[in-house]
């Protein structure tokens, strides 16, 4: 049945683009939306407000530092990840795509320490308008990450399959558009890492 | 429905790629529960999403009797509504609240929606562009099953202990941070959401890549435009509501502040809140969706008047170019007006006169589209069958509805009127009388499509005359009632308000024309199905039509055309000079 | 692959090694001005300008939009489009309210 859709691998002539790569950046587009809306959400509740913490005061700058590096990182290793599919060399994308999950991963254990000792000390997202935005977006954005580090570990378990089973081009197609969504995980970080930490 | 004969057939001669061979039985449950192939999914969201319109419907019957009769016992089935809701049969006002706003979140996201474009954007947008079938097969059946899954959340609300939502459709904080059912609705949308967004990639994606070849943008019919704009609204609108819906959830469930101020009191008591949120920022991110969802209630409805028109007039549309330019200008424009909703929120009076502004010039386009179809008549060979009188219907209640609105679009007017039942009567216009019957003009038109038969002319003429009298009956005397003051949401019509004797009959008069509204559908829920097994066969063309769905066999089997479709000309070469046969399909080249 | 048969992958990864260094660059810069405890109003457009930088390279270099095809740029177009209005008409209207 699916072999009667086109452009599944090879684009399509006069868009330049396979049906999978108009879906993920029009997703991405829905996600800059959703986001959006939370953005408005802060300045809106910041400005209309007597006062306001400075993300100094509430945030370790240090460990919010870290995970911006972290995650930077990752997005290097997932488009080093794409550039070996690309050269048709399996190996290294094995230990990128790995690495990209594992990142990932470290993002979530530093996150779970900052939540900890937030808890630990009272604040919750009940407590101030701040904390609620900063705990709603930073989990959102974690929703988020867990998303993609299960994308990518599929990628890195089924990756040898698709590969002996003469399915590579659907494999640097696909592993190209999960590392689309990575990057714009790390692209909201982006953003989320200064505007609820430094300012 | 049933493509096994035609299966086989279809698959050999399909050209591109390597063919399935339907020989296999796929079985009941992939075949009709678990289907992937457009069409089967179309049927179902239509389906399904009419049982919900009865289901809304309903609802709004049962609230009539307390607006017309203020404290007498519903009669017939007030004593099942058990003692919470309506004790001794007189409704109480939480359930008053309840069937409001389960009948407008009902209505417009489990209703209109999805039969506008989960049913016919489904079914027909793939065979009017030549495609096999969606881009994503599996992400649509997905898409239905969130719907089904949030419909059955919003159903089953009913049964929760506090009722379901009863703060609006709008939700608006603080009350509904508090009020019983909305935990539940916030679910709810949160799947309808989802649902809408899966289908919005899948149009979106297959109307650029996988139409036929020679299928430039400049020869979509109509209702491709149309979906193609709608499915962008959907893309881009819900995600705030989204987000609010979360922030929302999160006031009621882990005591957030997002919409709540502090020191506010309810029943007497201080709430022990952080405060620091803002109400209006709730009402922004869900009029920021829910103005642009308006068009998404319009925008396929006036895509299928387009093709029942040209197909019934047997002549080109008058100003199709025009009318694709006014289609993507509306729908861009549908993101910058929704503060219209908010004027009498202390806006000052730049932003009040920012937002008239736009509204105003986002009546242009509308009007347009509106003229163009009504100049497309003029000079005519017109075809009353029963989807053109509901096209034709279409035209002038979608008419007064826009009309009405201006003066709700103008921030001094709508000072006076707002939150009135003009208001009310304004936006009925617009999706009852207007998208409903352009829903009925489609159903009666492609159901050939679908099921290779026609339903009855003369159950459909009964049908087409009850809903016209009805629905005017029910809507156009709450222009009256809201002009004299009558406030919406009220549990007794305004009965006890100075205005209230000289309204009251004109309330009950609106409540009778519902139940006979209500009546009238009855020769179509016959007809329906009635006409799968009785009505008369048709074979793959029966309107004539010149657009590509039609070239494929009634019912188009999986996989749609015997081979993959060429596309030579425009969607509407209706009498052309020099040929015998009044139309001339897109696909034929010479 | 999509439209990009062409690419040199060798410049390409050269060049990801670039971006990521200026963006840990960057990323240092950012965290180093808000030890400086400037003013409220100081502090949001350094912070912002510097994350815009960053979240451009991110989208023009690893997301590689700099060589994507012209259907995409107009949906991200009018996208920001309308994520700019969202970020400020409701802030706006907010602020432009009626004070008695």
């Amino acid at each position: 049945m699916d072999a009667l859709i086109p452009y599944i691998t090879e684009p399509r002539e006069d868009t330049g683009v396979t049906n999978s790569k108009i879906c993920i950046w029009l997703f991405l587009a829905s996600e800059i939306m959703l986001f959006g809306a939370f953005f408005a959400t802060y300045i809106v509740l910041r400005l209309g407000s007597d006062s306001w913490p400075r993300g100094w005061e509430i945030q370790n700058v240090p460990l919010g530092a870290t995970n911006t590096v972290v995650l930077i990182t990752s997005s290097v290793t997932m488009v080093m990840a794409w550039a070996s599919l690309e050269r048709r060399d399996l190996a290294k994308f094995h230990r990128f795509i790995g690495a990209t999950v594992l990142l990932g991963g470290v993002f979530l254990v530093i996150k779970y320490f900052e939540y900890s000792a937030k808890f630990a000390h009272h604040l919750a997202p009940s407590t101030s308008a701040y904390l609620a935005i900063y705990f709603t977006m930073t989990g959102l954005h974690a929703l988020h990450v867990i998303f993609g580090m299960g994308a990518n570990g599929y990628f890195w378990v089924t990756g040898r399959s698709y590969w002996q089973s003469g399915e590579q081009l659907l494999l640097v197609n696909r592993v190209e558009n999960a590392g689309l969504f990575w990057h714009f995980v790390d692209l909201v970080w982006i953003f989320l890492f200064p505007i609820l930490y430094l300012m | 429905m049933d493509g096994r004969h035609q299966g086989g057939q279809a698959a050999k001669t399909a050209e591109h790629g390597s063919h399935v061979e339907h020989h296999e039985e796929i079985g009941f449950w992939r075949r009709y529960v678990f289907s992937t192939d457009h069409k089967v999914i179309g049927i179902q969201y239509t389906v399904t999403g009419l049982f919900f319109l009865f289901f809304g419907f309903c609802l709004m019957m049962i609230l009539r009797w307390q607006l017309a009769y203020p404290g007498m016992p519903i009669p017939l089935i007030g004593s099942w509504l058990g003692d919470s809701r309506a004790p001794g049969g007189v409704m109480l006002p939480e359930f008053y609240n309840e069937l409001g706003a389960m009948h407008g979140t009902i209505m417009v996201f489990l209703g209109v929606v999805p039969i506008g474009v989960g049913g016919f954007g489904n079914f027909v947008l793939p065979l009017q562009i030549g495609a096999a079938d969606m881009a994503f097969p599996k992400i649509n059946m997905f898409s239905y099953q969130f719907f089904v899954l949030g419909g059955l959340v919003m159903l089953l609300s009913f049964l929760l202990p506090g009722g379901a939502a009863q703060s609006g459709w709008t939700s608006y904080s603080p009350l509904a941070d508090i009020n019983p059912g909305q935990t539940a609705w916030g679910f709810g949308m949160v799947l309808i959401i989802t649902s809408s967004l899966l289908g919005a990639l899948n149009f979106i994606t297959t109307t650029i890549q996988l139409r036929a070849k020679g299928m430039s943008f400049w020869r979509f019919p109509f209702f491709v435009w149309a979906q193609f704009v709608t499915a962008f609204l959907l893309l881009l609108a819900f995600p705030p509501l989204e987000a609010a819906t979360v922030m929302q959830i999160m006031d009621r469930l882990a005591g957030t502040s997002f919409f709540l101020p502090a020191g506010l009191v309810v029943s007497g008591q201080q709430m022990l809140n952080s405060g620091g949120g803002n109400p209006l920022l709730w009402q922004h991110l869900f009029w920021f969706l829910a103005h642009p969802e308006v068009y998404v209630l319009i925008l396929p409805a006036l895509g299928i008047v387009a093709e029942v028109i040209a197909n019934n007039t047997r002549k080109p549309l008058f100003g199709y170019t025009a009318m694709v330019y006014s289609l993507i200008f509306l729908g861009f424009m549908s993101f910058i007006v929704w503060a219209h909703h908010m004027f009498i929120t202390g806006m000052g009076s730049g932003m009040a006169t920012f937002f008239q502004t736009t509204t105003m010039i986002i009546s242009i386009p509308s009007v347009v589209i509106l003229a163009s179809l009504l100049l497309s008549l003029w000079g005519g060979s017109i075809r009353f069958n029963t989807p053109m009188l509901f096209a034709l219907a279409f035209l002038p209640m979608f008419g007064i509805g826009g009309l009405t609105g201006l003066p709700l679009g103008l921030s001094a007017p709508d000072i006076h009127l707002h939150d009135t039942y003009y208001v009310i009567a304004h936006f009925h216009y617009v999706v009852a009388p207007g998208t409903i019957f352009a829903f009925f003009a489609g159903l009666y038109f492609w159901y050939p499509k679908a099921t290779g038969r026609r339903m009855n002319e003369t159950l459909g003429n009964v049908h087409f005359w009850g809903s016209v009298i009805g629905m005017n009956g029910v809507f156009m005397p709450m222009f009256w009632i809201g002009l004299a003051g009558v406030s919406r949401r009220l549990y007794d019509g305004g009965a006890t308000y100075d205005f209230g004797p000289e309204v009251a009959s004109l309330t009950a008069f609106s409540s009778w024309s519902a139940w006979f509204l209500g009546i009238s559908q009855l020769p179509f829920i016959a007809n329906f199905f009635w006409s799968l097994r009785h009505g008369e066969v048709v074979d793959r063309n029966p309107w004539q039509s010149t657009t590509v769905e039609w070239q494929a066999p009634s019912p188009p089997p999986h996989g749609n055309f015997d081979r993959a479709p060429v596309i030579y000309r425009g969607p509407y070469d209706y009498s052309p000079p020099g040929y015998a046969v009044d139309f001339v399909p897109q696909t034929q080249e010479a | 692959m999509d439209g990009n048969h062409a690419i040199d992958i060798d410049r390409t990864v050269r060049g990801f090694v670039v971006v990521f260094i200026t963006l840990l660059a960057l990323t240092a810069v950012s965290v180093g001005v808000s030890y400086l405890h400037l003013k409220e109003w100081e502090a949001v457009t350094v912070a912002l300008i510097i994350a815009t930088f960053k979240a451009s390279l991110v989208a023009m270099f690893f997301m590689r939009l700099l060589s994507e095809t012209k259907v995409i740029f107009l949906v991200l177009g009018v996208t920001v489009a309308f994520f700019l209005v969202l970020l400020f008409v409701p802030l706006l209207t907010t602020m432009d309210r009626i004070r008695v």
